[in-house]
């Protein structure tokens, strides 16, 4: 018994810790999939955790907050369509400039709003996204094990949890039974067919590129103001790029993402847990857990474990005239 | 016939993208109501204006140096390297192994033997996604991204597991034994009534850095395997036909790129802190990218580029030990670059281009 209250415990962690990565993967997979690679996953999470927190800080509104965040993380998506499609610049450098970009002027404008040393005041109250409690969740966690799974696992998340969760078959249904969908994967493939169509290329790109800056946008303000409560420097921590890390082992799919990211979760929940982990006498240190989702994508990509080919135009600024 | 002289292309190019980056990032600095120009003159003053201050510059050139030309090597034949970080940090691996397993007689031998290290295993850190990319045809940049974590990872399982010696809670090795501490500019250039460099790490690498460069330059532009580097990374079906291996060039030229990163360890390992610690290399694997890039791949640029970013570096710290600017504006100032002169590289030569087009059909 207690080592099922100690699984769904590490399941609960696993849902919270999965939801920022999920909603970056999917940001980075309409991105992708329209043929704009986009390393900046991890900037744009960054530039919106700090200006949701530091707007939920000064208005104590948390929505206000998460709109904010969003706008800036749209902001920098503007920024990397500007240069990969108006001015077909190289896609990795810019999402590398953004990164950067965002990691500096977080702290810059944190230190020149709240004198914290790079961080804002903690959230409370209204400027933090409460859990939600289903019905009856109280009531029925006493059943055995179906209890504890609805009480703990399936409600009692915040918001955003849910949001993230129903993208999934939300952006299933965009990419292949929509027309919009269909058009933005052939984009990614094969650019010039979809311009002879009579489609135009730069918006289908900029339209994803800005679908890629929301969902950022959300992933971040769950971070600073959901998962935790307030900005600190760094607070991604990586996590933008482990969402690449899943949407390159989900080979740009949206269910395969879903599970890409539970398992990342799931080791980050792991390592956070119990550090150390003793199987008989073998001890895996908690490095490894951390260079985990690293490796696997290494593996992955690397082509030895099914390959993963990622969308044929990915990468290359489209040129009219040619 | 090129559309603009070349001189517009090396110098006028860079030289506009550096002031946009200039004038962007004067205009964060009144955003948060700080003055640019005496921000600009704490930065003077604390970068060159002592041979203190140029110890410090120095020492920050050295390992951007280092870093951009890793960059720079792998960019001839069109493969990003961004995992100079997790080389450089391998590369400090392999210093401190090589520093406290042996008794050394004399630093000169301590510092072949250390260099050799140092680019031995960060070759090896970048021989595993070269080779993926050459074989497997795995994205580079993924992978060096990877890697990167990776390196983290394994450092500090390194640190806190197996090199930290007993009884001590800093995830660090011991300190190097007296007889590797490699000669600083201030024992080096000091005379007996005149100190110079006091307390400043600038050590006898930044002579090591300035020798790369000039041997990366005789790689690229005086031998076979440089000129087959620059065919790959211009054309690839080109170089193919004309009997370049693909693999072979994606290979050796992510080997040397690796090595290069991996040997800024001899800087900041040996020279500066004289034992390894977590996070060493403070991010100068990145700034190697701005470096490469705003040097033009060229060594000389390299140089100059790098000796830029350490003037940065340093007065950015003065800056923010005078100021309530924190140092994180030369993170800022270091995207904005990486921003101009790569990007949007096209926004910048576009017009131009168009302007030099003008100019000769006038003359005509």
């Amino acid at each position: 018994m207690e080592f099922f209250v100690t699984l769904v415990q590490v399941l609960d962690s696993t849902i919270r810790l999965a939801t920022p990565l999920l909603l970056a993967c999917l940001a980075g997979l309409y991105s992708e999939r329209a043929g704009i690679f986009d390393i900046g996953l991890e900037g744009k999470m960054l530039m919106a955790a700090f200006f949701s927190a530091g707007v939920a800080a000064v208005t104590g509104s948390v929505w206000l907050g998460l709109l904010a965040g969003i706008a800036a993380s749209l902001l920098l998506s503007g920024l990397h369509g500007l240069a990969s499609i108006t001015f077909r610049g190289n896609q990795l450098i810019s999402g590398v400039a953004i990164n950067f970009l965002a990691s500096g002027l977080t702290v810059l404008i944190a230190q020149s709003w709240f004198q914290q040393g790079g961080r804002t005041p903690s959230l409370f109250g209204e400027g933090r996204f409460e859990p939600i409690e289903f019905p009856f969740a109280e009531a029925l966690s006493g059943v055995p094990i179906l209890g504890p799974i609805y009480a703990e696992l399936i409600s009692g998340h915040s918001i955003l949890v849910y949001v993230a969760f129903l993208m999934v078959p939300a952006t299933w249904w965009i990419l292949y039974r929509t027309r919009f969908g269909l058009r933005l994967r052939a984009v990614g493939e094969n650019p010039a067919a979809v311009d002879t169509a009579g489609v135009s290329v730069v918006g289908l790109r900029f339209a994803a590129v800005a679908i890629c800056g929301i969902l950022c946008g959300i992933a971040g303000a769950y971070l600073a103001t959901a998962l935790q409560a307030g900005f600190v420097k760094e607070m991604t921590a990586g996590r933008g790029f482990i969402a690449l890390a899943a949407l390159i082992f989900a080979k740009w799919r949206p269910w395969h993402a879903m599970w890409a990211c539970l398992l990342f979760g799931l080791l980050q929940a792991i390592a956070l847990r119990f550090q150390n982990i003793d199987l008989g006498g073998v001890v895996i240190p908690v490095q490894v857990m951390d260079a985990l989702p690293y490796i696997l994508t290494v593996v992955i990509l690397a082509g030895f474990v099914g390959k993963a080919i990622p969308p044929r135009a990915g990468g290359e600024p489209y040129v009219k005239e040619r | 016939m090129d559309k603009m002289p070349k001189w517009a292309d090396v110098v006028l190019i860079p030289l506009i993208s550096l002031i946009l980056a200039t004038i962007l990032s004067a205009l964060v600095i009144l955003a948060i109501g700080e003055d640019p120009i005496e921000a600009v003159n704490l930065m003077v003053t604390g970068a060159l204006g002592s041979t203190y201050g140029w110890g410090y510059t120095l020492y920050y050139a050295t390992n951007f140096i280092f870093t951009g030309l890793a960059v720079a090597v792998a960019f001839h034949a069109r493969l990003f390297n961004i995992g100079g970080e997790g080389q450089a940090m391998l590369g400090g691996l392999g210093v401190a192994i090589v520093c406290l397993s042996v008794q050394w007689p004399h630093w000169t031998i301590a510092l072949l033997a250390a260099s050799a290290a140092a680019m031995v295993f960060g070759a090896a850190w970048a021989a595993i996604p070269a080779y993926l990319q050459a074989k497997r045809g795995s994205h580079i940049v993924i992978t060096t991204i990877m890697f990167n974590f990776i390196a983290a990872a394994l450092l500090n399982y390194m640190l806190v597991n197996i090199m930290r010696p007993q009884g001590s809670q800093d995830p660090a090795t011991a300190r190097f034994p007296e007889a590797v501490h490699l000669p600083t500019f201030q024992s080096m250039f000091s005379t007996a009534e005149n100190v110079m460099f006091r307390g400043a790490p600038a050590n006898v690498t930044f002579f090591i850095a300035l020798l790369a460069c000039v041997v990366v330059w005789a790689l690229i532009w005086r031998t076979r395997l440089g000129y087959e580097i620059r065919a790959y990374g211009k054309t690839e079906t080109g170089a193919v036909y004309a009997g370049i291996s693909p693999v072979r060039i994606t290979i050796i030229a992510m080997l040397i790129s690796g090595a290069l990163a991996g040997l800024m360890a001899i800087n900041n390992v040996m020279g500066e802190a004289e034992r390894l610690v977590l996070n060493s290399t403070e991010g100068a694997g990145f700034i190697g990218i701005a470096v490469a890039l705003m040097g033009r791949s060229h060594p000389f640029g390299v140089l100059l580029a790098a000796l830029l970013f350490g003037f940065l570096y340093q007065g950015g710290a003065e800056l923010a030990l005078w100021t309530s600017i924190p140092r994180e504006l030369i993170v800022v100032i270091q995207a904005l670059v990486i921003l101009f002169t790569g990007a949007l590289d096209n926004m910048v030569r576009m017009p131009l281009e168009k302007l030099f087009l003008g100019m000769r059909q006038g003359a005509k």
